[in-house]
């Protein structure tokens, strides 16, 4: 195990995520941050905490459940998955979207979440954040404002912890 | 929405949903949070999600629904799955094909799930003998009908929360009842207190071996109880005279204004359906304060919904396995 980012630098990394957005989103817009469970739930939380001073605009938040829109929902797996609520009670046609998640590796989560996203409205812009981006994409997908680029080996899980579900702050790699 | 126990991760590996008997605790609430995941479908902008695309869904009922059928169409359709609908009365089943035959040639044209009604209480148990798909349990005979009794306590502990301790009340027709039976497995598994209210006539064989009270007199436990659940006489199932007359048993046994006065001021009142407004209800009760008739349709949807996720989730898992 190798400690990626540690506490205090985690907390860097948010507000570094947090300055990407600012400089490239006009202050007076509306936003709707919306996290997909259950670590990028608690990302978008943080965020909407950092960015909260910057945005003049309203800021929404929202968590997104993509079970039911996983492309392996039909092959066998090792952990059975498990359908959770999607908690977004504000309409989203026509806002600015700010999908988050805490690590971006193959892709294919972010295509359920924009899948599942669009089955509730048509965003006029979605843009996704992610604190830690490790490589290996397997979709055309790229993450807009990011924590946290690096090459970590296939065969290796990068491992997002939050004070708030798990013991500390910080992201390992095993 | 509520937010009540979220039960830890559990493997589902039942492919077959026959009845509320076989399941423990942990699974009945299993289901109960994955139906939660869809509670808010029906308020979406697209109602459709993917995971049963390609899939096929057969509903067989040899016995009349509105609710069930309509309800399980539904939620097949939502989660993208294709749907056939088979009745007896259109079927070659008129023509004297057995049930196992009719299952085993629609299996052959490629059916994942079976969702079976039938009026032989054994019949989907018999099925998941026969056949390779998921059997789905719709109601057979005077046995069990799971996703019914899931749907209750799912109301149940939307509105009041956790089931323990609650104090529930299953009046009439017990004895031709397979809700009733369903019902008294999930509540008191959940950890409520059932009593059953009715005639002597029309309490099941070896209710005493059923983990509930018996009350022959409806107003001896009105005010003691937190849910009421109202059966329909099942007239069509009765034989002999249970009862002198309709008008005696709807004053004995009858959810009336002036009874409801004498309950708990939040009592929920519950009625699987079909009602049969002015005998075991009256309809100011029915569609009253407390009636939470409406929300047990809407909330089945989630539920079956739930279930066949589930099934099919297991059938997946047993492709491994193989």
């Amino acid at each position: 195990m190798k400690i990626l980012i540690d506490k205090n630098q985690l907390n860097e990394k948010i507000k570094q995520i947090a300055g990407q957005i600012v400089s490239n989103i006009p202050a007076e817009t509306d936003i709707a941050i919306i996290g997909i469970r259950s670590r990028g739930e608690i990302l978008a939380q943080r965020l909407v905490k950092a960015l909260k001073t910057h945005f003049s605009g309203r800021i929404l938040n929202g968590t997104l459940d993509i079970t039911l829109y996983r492309d392996d929902l039909n092959e066998p797996k090792e952990v059975q998955p498990t359908v959770r609520s999607t908690e977004i009670d504000f309409d989203i046609t026509d806002k600015l979207i700010l999908l988050v998640d805490d690590v971006l590796h193959t892709g294919r989560s972010v295509r359920a979440a924009m899948d599942a996203l669009t089955d509730l409205g048509r965003p006029r812009l979605m843009r996704l954040a992610v604190l830690v981006d490790r490589g290996h994409h397997e979709y055309p997908i790229c993450a807009d404002y990011v924590g946290l680029k690096t090459d970590v080996d296939e065969s290796q899980v990068v491992q997002v912890n939050f004070i708030e579900i798990d013991k500390e702050d910080r992201v390992i790699v095993e | 929405m509520s937010t009540h126990s979220r039960t830890g991760k559990i493997q589902w590996t039942r492919k077959h949903l026959i009845g509320i008997n076989d399941l423990s605790r942990e699974e009945i609430e299993f289901i109960l949070d994955t139906a939660q995941g869809f509670e808010e479908f029906s308020t979406r902008s697209i109602k459709k999600a993917p995971p049963l695309r390609g899939k096929v869904v057969v509903n067989m009922f040899f016995e009349d629904s509105t609710r069930t059928r309509n309800s399980f169409t539904l939620a097949a359709s939502r989660l993208s799955a294709d749907v056939i609908e088979f009745t007896e009365k259109s079927s070659s089943v008129s023509k004297g094909e057995t049930l196992i035959d009719t299952a085993r040639n629609l299996e052959a044209m490629g059916v994942d799930i079976v969702v079976i009604r039938h009026s032989a209480g054994g019949a989907p148990k018999l099925l998941t003998r026969c056949i390779h798909a998921c059997v789905v349990n719709a109601g057979d005979g005077y046995h069990e009908h799971p996703t019914q009794a899931l749907l209750d306590v799912y109301t149940i502990r939307q509105v009041r929360g956790p089931l323990d301790g609650l104090r529930i009340g299953i009046v009439g027709d017990i004895a031709h009842s397979r809700v009733a039976r369903s019902d008294i497995y999930a509540m008191t598994k959940l950890g409520a207190e059932v009593t059953l209210v009715g005639p002597p006539t029309l309490m099941p064989a070896r209710v005493q071996e059923l983990p509930v009270k018996v009350s022959h007199r409806l107003d001896d436990v009105i005010e003691k109880l937190d849910v009421i659940n109202m059966l329909r006489i099942q007239f069509e199932r009765l034989g002999g005279n249970p009862f002198p007359s309709v008008r005696e048993y709807s004053r004995f046994f009858g959810l009336t204004v002036d009874r409801m006065k004498r309950a708990k001021p939040n009592m929920l009142v519950m009625h699987p359906g079909p009602m049969n407004r002015g005998v075991e209800i009256e309809s100011e009760v029915a569609d009253g304060p407390n009636s939470v008739i409406l929300r047990q349709v809407s909330n089945g949807l989630a539920v079956r919904m739930a279930v066949l996720f589930l099934v099919n989730q297991a059938a997946t898992q047993e492709t491994k396995e193989k």
